[in-house]
């Protein structure tokens, strides 16, 4: 196949993934679109063992470690459940960065099989090109690999400090760059498996100070790493492809971490470097006064809720981590059945990654027109008369809107105090993440249901 | 004087970002997850590379010290090649609007 062709090729590939990305602009088109992404996916395999010409024995076992890689995968995405979808796409992650290593090692011991010189003899921009998709690619996998183990709570998730952290880190870069450059004028070998270590160290580094919570930009950020490390590759190659699916991917990551930061109204560099929550819990907790609280059981919410006319429902990560979606549909099936209109508020950093609550929201069968984002809600809260908070707990917190002084001043919350009245489902009185205690527990019109979120709605739902 | 195409694929990446940026914006939120799980497996389209260095042993050997670089991204990109379109697919068919019958 001439260079030109498969150039062409590589590029319509290209633009069938800008497609696929498009299509998630709505639901109705997204599955279409995901269906361009598998086209252009086949498009440039296709088009690159057509272009190599090499149907030796090589080619066989290409098919074969196709083969398995492919069903390894396809076997983890039928078998995956939904809330440990944050966990998948870490771990993913971690695959892209290290699969980017692995192919600029393989360019750097034969830079002949891609044209880019021969061994210690490496095209100046080519070399440079493949040490930033190498570094860059090991600070993916390494950072993923931290990510996806705090997450699957291997590791804890509670942010782990040290004194001279940032200057170490910083040190670290510095280091790579200087690396770099003596790569370019000795192409030493032992020079680009340094730099490699290095890259490993620092992806490690810079995720063990960030806190649990925080994970919605983590992964977010990562993603966006994964493509620019592609995007690196992808210039080493000289493959049209390559490129712009790196640059995608990392614009669509570096967009959603900033729509999670914002979503804290944190700056970003505020959640890189790390330790929220870690200092604030410990003197939080010491001046705690002791403030009366209503709670009630699973037959006075039940009550509240038979009498409203319209209820709001707001999830949090407890949900995910009690696996209360089902049941939560059920009640709220049972609460349409009179008549009550319900409506479901979802904050941009619920959960553990973007948009992580509306899927869970969807597996249990909640039509997605009854989702609705923070902005597009929050003046609800008012009219309505029932607020049911599952698994939240400081995106309802209302001293972000009144106290200066707290660590979450300033961040979104949903109005939940307006409501008539709140239903605050939850397991004990503990301050959520951010070590804050919520003032929402102690409103005249709040009621608190300490029970298991899923053991609670389940109770409700037989109570009504 | 000649364009290096460095300048042309730099062209290309810096475009791309914009036209990344601007769709990823009109990305409704609720579809946040499946964009990264989409994205990444878009992004192993680097198994392009990963082909190139497996299939670069000279003949007769198969697996050279760079090839096997090769076949190990190869297995690496495909789980997340498989991994990630199968995934979002099982994701965005749970999305369903109300049923108008009531």
């Amino acid at each position: 196949m001439s260079a030109n062709l498969s150039a062409i090729l590589y590029l319509v590939s290209g633009v069938l993934f800008i497609l696929a990305l498009r299509g998630l602009s709505s639901p109705e088109t997204s599955r279409q679109g995901n269906l361009f992404g598998i086209i252009g996916m086949v498009i440039a395999v296709t088009v690159t063992f057509l272009s190599v010409g090499n149907f030796s024995s090589g080619f066989i076992y290409v098919i074969i470690f196709l083969a398995i890689g492919g069903s390894i995968g396809a076997f983890i995405a039928y078998r995956i459940p939904m809330t440990a979808m944050p966990e998948l796409v870490a771990g993913f992650h971690s695959l892209v960065g290290l699969a980017a290593v692995f192919v600029a090692i393989s360019a750097f011991i034969n830079p002949s099989a891609f044209n880019l010189g021969t061994p210690g003899n490496i095209k100046l921009a080519s070399l440079i090109e493949m040490a930033i998709g190498a570094a860059v690619g090991a600070i993916t996998f390494s950072g993923s690999v931290i990510a996806f183990l705090k997450l699957q709570g291997i590791m804890s998730g509670a942010p782990i400090t040290f004194k001279g952290q940032h200057l170490l880190n910083a040190l670290l870069l510095i280091l790579i760059v200087i690396l770099t450059i003596y790569l370019c004028s000795t192409q030493s070998s032992n020079l680009f498996w340094i730099l490699i270590a290095i890259s490993f160290l620092i992806g490690f580094l810079i995720i063990i100070p960030i806190g649990g919570a925080d994970m919605p930009v983590v992964i977010s950020m990562l993603n966006s790493y994964s493509g620019w490390a592609a995007a690196g590759i992808g210039f080493t190659l000289e493959n049209t492809a390559l490129i712009i699916t790196g640059a995608l991917v990392g614009s669509s990551g570096a967009i959603l971490s900033y729509i999670m930061c914002k979503g804290m109204n944190r700056s970003f560099f505020n959640v890189i470097l790390g330790g929220f929550g870690a200092t604030d819990q410990t003197s939080q907790s010491q001046n705690k006064e002791q403030r009366p609280v209503k709670s009630g059981n699973a037959d006075d919410a039940a009550f509240l809720m038979k009498n409203a006319s319209s209820v709001i429902i707001v999830p949090g990560y407890g949900m995910a981590v009690a696996q209360a979606q089902h049941a939560l549909r059920e009640m709220v099936d049972t609460l349409k059945k009179n008549d009550i209109k319900v409506s479901y508020a979802i904050h941009p950093v619920a959960g553990r990654m973007p948009g992580h609550m509306n899927v869970l929201l969807a597996e249990a069968n909640v039509p997605y027109d009854e989702v609705f984002e923070l902005e597009e809600i929050n003046n609800d809260f008012a009219n309505a008369d029932v607020a049911f908070v599952i698994g939240a707990n400081d995106v309802t917190n209302p001293v972000a809107k009144t106290d200066p002084q707290s660590p979450i001043y300033g961040m979104p919350v949903l109005d939940v105090e307006k409501c008539k009245s709140v239903l605050f489902v939850k397991r004990s009185l503990s301050p959520g993440y951010a070590g804050i205690d919520n003032d929402l527990f102690y409103k005249e019109n709040t009621l608190m249901l300490f029970a298991d979120a899923k053991k609670m709605t389940e109770d409700i739902t037989k109570n009504l | 004087m000649e364009i290096d195409p460095f300048i042309f694929r730099l062209s290309i990446f810096i475009l791309s970002i914009f036209v990344g940026y601007y769709v990823v914006w009109s990305v409704t939120p609720s579809l946040h997850t499946p964009l990264m799980s989409v994205t990444n497996a878009i992004s192993s389209v680097i198994i392009v590379g990963a082909i190139i260095a497996a299939l670069s042993g000279s003949d007769g050997v198969v697996f050279s010290s760079s090839s096997i670089y090769g076949f190990l991204a190869i297995i690496l990109a495909a789980v997340n090649i498989f991994g990630g379109f199968l995934v979002t697919q099982r994701m965005l068919a749970m999305y369903k609007k109300k049923k108008k019958d009531k």
